[in-house]
């Protein structure tokens, strides 16, 4: 098959779609983060956290969707964690998220071990399926490529449609994007900055989580070491490329999952050519080539990465 | 709450801090290690024995101790001008791979020679890894911290790429591998017949080498200037870019020595194993040293030996060696609120 003309089938969009999903439940959560002004390098801890949680809850028969929850509320547990050691505490939220990371990933891993002692290969269980939505799902290439998901593909884009409404047209969301642009006026309106951005945190962290069980409960059927693979890193990127907004993310999330997918057909046509590595390794240094592109006229949440004192100027 | 800055504490103080945070890890730790049905005192009495308990297993800790070392100074010295590089993992690997290059007979020279040239070319190649995001972020203002872990991907998949072409050794049987570097190219061992060898000696004069710099230098001063405070830095005339520059010229070769004191020294070639995340661990080393270069000997003793401590328990109980990443992990975010209640009392109105 020619290599342009695998960009107008539809397995290559159904594919795309699938790619992005837990990339837009992770990189909302960290944008819900960053908008109140903790940037969350936990990321990549809590999407393999959650990965675990989501599956070995359906592993031990539990639901898919309990599975779900318990992956969200391990998401939040971390949360917390991280947003208790830099937000009343003011800590290095560089420090404290590489930290929340090696020990949200070292903890899985333990967990893993102490419930799996013997297995050498991963147990599998039965995932999602896709659920074709009648009608719109026989509209050809972007009907098939968007309606015929699995329920948390489609929960995925309510996620975004929930973030943009709740940021943009809520007064939750006002105090969330004040408290990471100006927290002194947050204040100023009897509102206490240490608890939506820890609020924004801890509910930002179940995101990623949700993102990192998508993996385990959607696209593939079990979990494995390293499955994460930097994809929360790679969200950290998507939220700067999207200048912090929602819709913006979510086209650059499609955008990177379509480069992603067709970098695997690429390789497969380019018959051994040009070392397989080349490939891999082109989804990161497109994301850094984006932050690039973007970084001089992105416009920072002004507050990012500030701790807040009550009465500090 | 609010936190109200204390008085600069005694050294006594400052000393009972970390040791707080590593008996609150070890309580902490013990919930998993209970867990797992053993009894937490004979747990971390084996990994204490496993870590130090014979001459086999000192030498053993003071061996993985050595690649940290390196990490953690080049962490050290890039958080305290506040730049943050947590790419160390790329700078080993590409310090691995220049060792390879010209380690595997290009430069028929003496060992004297030899290794300085390629320790040289080493720091160079790791100090121009990190180059690359110094100057995105002070020149585009990309942020570092995502492209230096960005650049651990893309330079992994590098290695894996030259290992299984120009660097692969014909006769690995097909394993993706370096071919072994030459004996001129090997560093030597410390004790005959023990795998300790020299690159701990190098590791240690390292350590020694930046503390003078950061102490008693000019550039040492400006970095932990601009660390504490950029505009201030600007103000008194420091050029704050050029010293975040210099900052990383050293952070990126510090880190590229230690996958050439793996190479070098231990492994003899390169593999995609070299590193267990000595460039991730490296950050809690760094950070349980409160960033003192000589400190970070201290810490990364102490971090191997857990690791090390930890493989031989999992041996003996049925606790999974992944305890020891737990431990490590619990202990750098213990140890950031030690050093925040040494400098601050919270006051809870």
């Amino acid at each position: 098959m020619d290599a342009l003309e695998i960009l107008f089938t539809a397995s290559f969009w159904v594919a795309a779609i699938r790619i992005a999903s837990p990339l837009i439940f992770a990189t909302m959560g960290e944008l819900i983060c960053e908008r109140a002004g903790v940037l969350n390098l936990g990321i990549e801890g809590i999407m393999t956290a959650g990965a675990f949680a989501g599956w070995f809850t359906v592993y031990s028969g539990g639901n898919l969707w309990a599975g779900l929850l318990v992956a969200a509320l391990v998401g939040a547990m971390f949360g917390l964690l991280h947003a208790t050691l830099t937000v009343p505490l003011g800590l290095s939220q560089h420090v404290v998220g590489i930290g929340v990371t090696l020990l949200a990933t070292s903890l899985t891993y333990y967990t893993y071990r102490l419930a799996l002692p013997e297995v050498t290969s991963p147990p599998k269980i039965e995932p999602f399926q896709p659920l074709p939505i009648p009608g719109l799902s026989s509209i050809p290439v972007v009907g098939e490529a968007l309606f015929t998901q699995t329920p948390l593909t489609y929960l995925a884009f309510v996620s975004v449609a929930a973030v943009a409404w709740i940021l943009y047209r809520t007064p939750i969301g006002l105090a969330v994007r004040a408290a990471g642009e100006n927290p002194s006026a947050v204040e100023a309106q009897g509102i206490s900055v240490t608890s939506i951005r820890m609020g924004a945190v801890v509910v930002g962290s179940a995101l990623m989580a949700v993102g990192g069980a998508f993996l385990t409960t959607s696209a593939f059927n079990s979990f494995f070491f390293q499955m994460i693979n930097g994809r929360g890193w790679i969200c950290i990127a998507l939220v700067v490329f999207g200048s912090w907004r929602p819709g913006k993310a979510l086209i650059g999330a499609i955008l990177f999952a379509a480069f992603d997918a067709y970098q695997v057909r690429l390789q497969q046509i380019s018959g051994g050519i040009v070392p397989y590595q080349v490939f891999l390794m082109m989804p990161y240094a497109l994301s850094i080539l984006a932050l690039i592109l973007v970084a001089r006229r992105a416009t920072y949440p002004k507050a990012l990465m500030i701790p807040y004192q009550k009465g500090e100027r | 709450m609010r936190l109200e800055p204390k008085p600069a504490p005694s050294l006594a103080v400052t000393l009972l801090f970390p040791l707080a945070a590593i008996a609150t890890t070890l309580v902490l730790t013990s919930i998993l290690v209970l867990a797992a049905g053993a009894s937490p005192l004979s747990v971390f009495y084996l990994v204490a024995k496993g870590a130090a308990g014979s001459q086999f297993a000192l030498l053993e800790t003071l061996t993985r101790a050595t690649p940290l070392i390196f990490t953690g100074l080049a962490i050290a010295v890039a958080f305290r001008a506040k730049l943050w590089n947590i790419g160390a993992e790329a700078q080993l690997y590409i310090g691995g791979v220049v060792t390879v290059v010209l380690g595997t007979g290009a430069l028929p020279l003496p060992s004297v020679i030899l290794i300085p040239v390629i320790m040289v070319a080493v720091m160079a190649a790791g100090a121009l890894l990190l180059l690359g995001p110094a100057v995105l972020k002070t020149r585009f203002g990309v942020d570092e911290v995502v492209t230096t872990l960005l650049l651990n991907f893309i330079v992994l998949l590098f290695v894996s790429m030259l290992l299984e072409g120009v660097l692969k050794d014909p006769m690995g049987l097909g394993w993706p591998q370096s071919q072994k570097v030459v004996a001129e190219a090997q560093l030597p061992r410390l004790i005959q017949g023990k795998r300790l060898h020299y690159g701990f000696v190098i590791a240690l004069a390292s350590a020694v080498l930046v503390w003078v710099v950061m102490k008693k230098t000019v550039l040492g001063y400006e970095m932990r200037a601009v660390g504490l405070n950029p505009e201030g830095a600007r103000f008194v005339g420091i050029l704050v870019n050029r010293a975040l520059m210099k900052t990383a010229l050293l952070s990126g070769g510090l880190a590229a020595l230690a996958g050439f004191s793996e190479v070098s020294g231990l492994k003899g070639n390169l593999t995609l194993d070299l590193s267990p995340g000595y460039g991730y661990t490296g950050i809690v080393v760094a950070m349980l040293a409160m960033l003192n270069p000589l400190g970070v000997i201290a810490s990364a003793i102490f971090v191997a030996g857990i690791f090390v401590g930890a493989d031989a328990m999992s041996r003996a109980a049925k606790v999974p060696s992944y305890i020891a990443d737990v431990m490590v992990a619990t202990s750098l975010l213990t140890m950031v609120v030690a050093i925040l209640l040494t400098r601050f009392r919270i006051r809870w109105r």
